[in-house]
């Protein structure tokens, strides 16, 4: 295995704590050289996978190699990666030469090689002349370079950078990004970058591996991510979109805004259930003609700098976001064009909801955590396994908490044009799917409610 | 008007604080027996505190009393230091728990202390002498040691021992080379906190110190006040003792001052 050619392969890593399941069966492979963004928001679980790479965690399950060599139980100090905190971590008492100085000290490395090395590292972050000053007088910006320094100059195989950049102002941030990427080039080691920011992850990276929920969604490059997303959540989470329900009529054929769309995607089946996903700078808009697909109303114009950013509205209450140099008034009617090859159909992750539970009695069920009252059920005699579908627009929503059956928190919110999509998570740690006209703030704390009418039990 | 009594007040103040101090200070420069007899400025009292002879006793009293503070706070700060990184590292019920049980004994009366290290000393049949003392006073020295350093972790950057271990450091090494400079300052201060209450302990002295001879000061400014009057000698024993904390925390205050504005700079 030694002549592989990844120089870290992550394999099914899951970790939990106490109960709640941080990462979710996660595989890695990264190639030598490369720069590698693991992109998500806070809570996915990146940061998380990231310790475990550099043995400040270990994992319940999975398997970790760095150069062929299966380090999983090897302690933090022995491993071949370096990493760069995001708030720096420089050691306080020590000047920046021997905070830079510290692990080539620590291998005994000769006085003269040290002091060659910490220049070298110094010039290669742009702070020379820097050496004896105190770490505390410096800037945010200076102590992340000097942060930089002391890793890099171990030459670890991997260095392993948690969002180095997060405390950072925007100049500042976008200059050190440059930076970056320059110094990557230079070292030729491979870069672990860990971020929320999508932009910061598209500018850099080789690679983009979007978590969500503790789990990989797409692994690709920012093109491929950017054009391609696998589903809503990356396509929502990766620059702006206009993220629809559609039905994929037949192959290059799909529906929605009860019109039909000449795609360019297949292989779906036919009359299947799809999210489109059309991205604001595609949409042509002009002033109402003949020529254009589609009409609507602008609703509302903003000056984003370049461009400007619009909502229009359909005759059929579809809400859509269009980006275009050139601005149209408010209340103006206007007409769309989306080219075929800018719909971009993904399959949908579900259809409805399916809870998993256990049959009570004849008029009772226990699911996500608690007994709720259902129709009557033939032939039980209790504790019968069950599967119970609900629809998404079947599940009612509640301010409060009280008055619901269940409580849960709004976790991942997704326009749909004209509804929005809900991820809500009970207090067991189940997801429920909401389809709403209702807004909800992410983190709300809701009632849930169900109609025994609704519920479709099924004996498995 | 109203400046005039607020400061009027803070003076009085100072002064009824340090009325009684700075009259034996006074008193130590002259040679009556009595305290309140002013018989002429002389350092006759500095002299023979220090002659030996008949304040033998006295001397060796010191010497002990020394020894023992020194043993103690040495012993308390290393143990003390060591807790407290453990307390650190816990969290939720288990960290609440260990705090608590930490300000436990602070809050206990000493005399209660005292009395339950007699009875385990005797129920364990350990001679009474110099080790009993000792281990009482790091047995109450330490939990003022994890206050003190306590702080200073919290204020710690967490990934600072992380980044050592990352570097290549072992955990001893990230111990040697980073948590203990960065805890330093709370460990000097609980050093001395546990010097002073250490000298200055009586109740717990009194209990394990047993019937071998051994005196401390505190010890043997009891029994000597119990024989009738005090020892004049105490005055200029008072005297150096009050001074020499006056300039350690001088010294400290400016420091730590120092500090101060090497960081705002």
């Amino acid at each position: 295995m030694k002549d592989s050619n990844f120089i870290i392969e992550l394999s099914h890593i899951s970790k939990s704590f106490d109960d709640k399941q941080v990462l979710d069966d996660v595989s890695l492979f990264v190639k030598k050289g490369e720069f590698v963004t693991i992109l998500g928001p806070s809570g996915c679980g990146k940061t998380t996978l990231l310790r475990i790479l550099a043995g400040f965690g270990t994992a319940n399950k999975g398997e970790i190699k760095i150069a062929g060599e299966d380090i999983t139980m090897v302690p933090p100090h022995e491993r071949p990666v370096n990493t760069v905190f995001q708030r720096y971590a420089l050691f306080p008492h020590l000047n920046v030469y021997d905070n830079i100085a510290f692990g080539l000290k620590l291998k005994k490395v000769k006085e003269d090689e040290i002091e060659a090395r910490v220049r070298k590292a110094l010039k290669m972050v742009g702070m020379t002349d820097y050496e004896w000053r105190d770490v505390n007088s410096l800037s945010g910006g200076q102590q992340q370079r000097v942060a930089i320094a002391r890793a890099i100059i171990n030459r670890p195989q991997v260095l392993l950078l948690d969002e180095p950049l997060a405390a950072l102002d925007l100049k500042m941030r976008k200059d050190m990004q440059m930076e970056l990427k320059d110094m990557h080039k230079t070292l030729g080691i491979t870069f672990i970058y860990v971020t929320h920011d999508q932009e910061e992850a598209l500018t850099l990276s080789d690679t983009i591996v979007v978590m969500s929920e503790g789990r990989v969604q797409q692994i690709g490059t920012p093109t491929d991510i950017y054009n391609e997303p696998v589903n809503s959540f990356v396509a929502d989470f990766i620059g702006e979109s206009n993220i629809l329900n559609g039905i994929m009529v037949h192959d290059r054929l799909v529906r929605f805004m009860n019109r039909d769309f000449e795609c360019v995607d297949a292989g779906f089946g036919e009359n299947a259930p799809v999210d489109v996903v059309i991205r604001p700078e595609d949409v042509y808009i002009m002033a109402k003609c003949a020529s254009g697909m589609f009409e609507g109303v602008v609703q509302s114009c903003i000056f984003k700098g370049v461009h400007y950013e619009m909502i229009v509205l359909t005759p059929d209450g579809y809400e859509i976001m269009i980006q275009d140099y050139n601005a149209f008034e408010v209340g103006q009617e206007v007409s769309l064009i989306v080219k075929p090859s800018d719909i971009h159909v993904m399959q949908k992750e579900r259809i409805t909801n399916t809870f998993e539970g256990t049959m009570v009695d004849a008029t009772h069920i226990n699911i996500l955590g608690t007994q709720l009252v259902c129709n009557e059920q033939p032939d039980v005699t209790g504790g019968e396994k069950i599967e119970v579908e609900v629809d998404f627009d079947k599940i009612e929503l509640m301010d409060n908490k009280e008055d619901g059956m269940l409580v849960g928190d709004v976790r991942f919110i997704l326009y749909k044009g004209d509804h929005y999509h809900l991820t809500v998570r009970t207090e067991g740690g189940d997801n429920i799917y909401v389809d709403t006209h209702d807004v909800w703030d992410d983190r709300d704390i809701v009632g849930v409610k169900i109609q025994p009418d609704d519920m479709r039990i099924k004996r498995v | 008007m109203k400046r005039f009594f607020a400061q009027a007040y803070l003076w009085l103040l100072l002064a009824m604080l340090y009325a009684p101090i700075l009259i034996i200070a006074v008193f130590s420069f002259t040679e009556a027996k009595v305290l309140g007899n002013w018989t002429g400025f002389s350092t006759k009292l500095y002299t023979s505190l220090f002659s030996g002879g008949v304040h033998h006793s006295l001397l060796s009293a010191i010497e002990n009393t020394l020894i023992i503070a020194f043993v103690a706070a040495a012993a308390s700060t290393m143990l003390g230091s060591v807790a407290a990184v453990g307390i650190h590292k816990l969290y939720g019920r288990k960290k609440m728990v260990m705090n608590t049980l930490n300000n436990l004994p602070m809050l206990n009366p000493d005399i209660i202390t005292g009395i339950s290290l007699f009875l385990l000393f005797v129920s364990i049949g350990v001679t009474q002498g110099y080790t009993t003392v000792i281990l009482a006073h790091i047995t109450f020295c330490t939990p003022y040691v994890v206050l003190c350093v306590l702080p200073r972790l919290q204020q710690m950057n967490p990934n600072i021992y992380e980044a050592a271990l990352d570097l290549g450091a072992t955990p001893a090494q990230a111990l040697r080379k980073v948590i203990i400079p960065e805890i330093k300052p709370g460990m000097i201060s609980g050093f001395i906190l546990a010097f002073t209450l250490s000298i200055d302990d009586f109740a717990v002295t009194i209990f394990t110190i047993g019937t071998e001879g051994l005196e401390t000061l505190s010890t043997y400014i009891y029994a000597d006040a119990r024989k009738g009057g005090l020892t004049p000698e105490l005055r200029p024993l008072s005297t150096i003792i009050f001074v020499t904390v006056l300039v350690l925390l001088i010294v400290i205050n400016v420091r730590s001052q120092r500090a101060k504005n090497n960081k705002q700079a």
